[in-house]
């Protein structure tokens, strides 16, 4: 199984994606210009500053060959991720509902969180141990998820909500307490929390990020059988 | 034809920018201020007016989250 992990200019997260990814598969990076996504079976959208986050968070990046390949795999069912920048770059390019706007506290904030899995049994969380939270960094300025009361009605009800800050953690302000969300069809989710800076315990606080990791190489095998 | 482009935050949305600096203003003794928004201003030459309109809604603003209001400055 193997995991395609973009990298655009500003990107800096995309060696621990790599790195994440290949503890529980093959893993190779894909350059922003490149539009072969190298047969991969899933896709990792990075976290960082695309293109400087110059005008929005994702608004440029989103516009890249690379990811008009990545909405063409999406939409033919293909599995993403999206991890903080890369939950941004989704939003933009219309692959998952709402978008991120800074964080009500107006800082940038680097800490630990405790999330709540909300759907357990998703492409994204299905090795994540039962009924226990997830503590994975988060780093982010531009983290307070929102969609309109029409959307968020529509995605709490079709189950899209995948992970929600759990109690006195949701630190960007984000509606309903939302740290993921999946697309309707489920193959695509982003989240603002870093899995790939929790898979060690000596820098991640925890291993839990990589249960994420893994719940994706389970779902592509399911496709692949 | 030079052209600007104000993007706003939707209302609604709350702007944490804004209220910073609404909450700011009074320290320096202005007082009375309200409803501050803080948004985006975006200066360009374009060939054609028409391109205006399908900029903003594919890159220059999430009209998700932002209003946009263009100007045509001749």
């Amino acid at each position: 199984m193997k995991f395609g992990v973009l990298q655009f200019p500003g990107s800096c997260d995309e060696v621990d994606a790599l790195e994440a990814a290949r503890m529980v598969g093959e893993a190779e990076l894909i350059w922003h210009r490149d539009r072969d996504l190298q047969g991969a079976d899933a896709i990792v959208v990075p976290g960082g500053f695309s293109y400087g986050d110059y005008l929005r968070a994702g608004a440029i990046a989103r516009f890249s060959p690379a990811m008009e390949s990545v909405i063409e795999f999406a939409r033919e069912g293909g599995l993403v991720l999206g991890i903080c920048n890369g939950f941004q770059v989704l939003c933009e390019a219309h692959l998952l509902p709402g978008a991120l706007l800074p964080n009500v506290n107006l800082r940038f904030t680097s800490r630990q969180v405790r999330l709540d899995v909300v759907a357990p049994d998703t492409a994204f969380t299905s090795a994540c141990p039962p009924g226990r939270q997830l503590s994975i960094p988060a780093k982010h300025s531009w983290g307070r998820f929102h969609a309109d009361a029409e959307t968020l009605e529509r995605i709490e009800r079709d189950g899209q909500v995948v992970l929600r800050y759990a109690q006195g953690e949701n630190f960007n302000g984000s509606v309903g307490d939302i740290a993921a969300v999946s697309n309707e069809t489920g193959n695509v989710m982003g989240l603002m929390p870093h899995p790939e800076h929790a898979v060690q315990e000596l820098t991640g606080g925890s291993t839990d990020g990589l249960s994420i990791f893994q719940s994706i190489r389970l779902a592509a095998e399911r496709v692949a059988a | 034809m030079r052209a600007r482009v104000l993007i706003r935050p939707k209302a609604g949305i709350l702007d944490p920018q804004g209220v910073a600096v609404e909450r700011a203003l009074p320290a320096l003794g202005f007082d009375g201020v309200e409803n501050v928004h803080v948004g985006r201003l975006i200066e360009l030459d374009v060939a054609e007016e028409g391109q205006l309109q399908p900029m903003c809604e594919k890159l220059l603003a999430n009209p998700l989250v932002e209003d946009y209001e263009i100007q045509v400055l001749g």
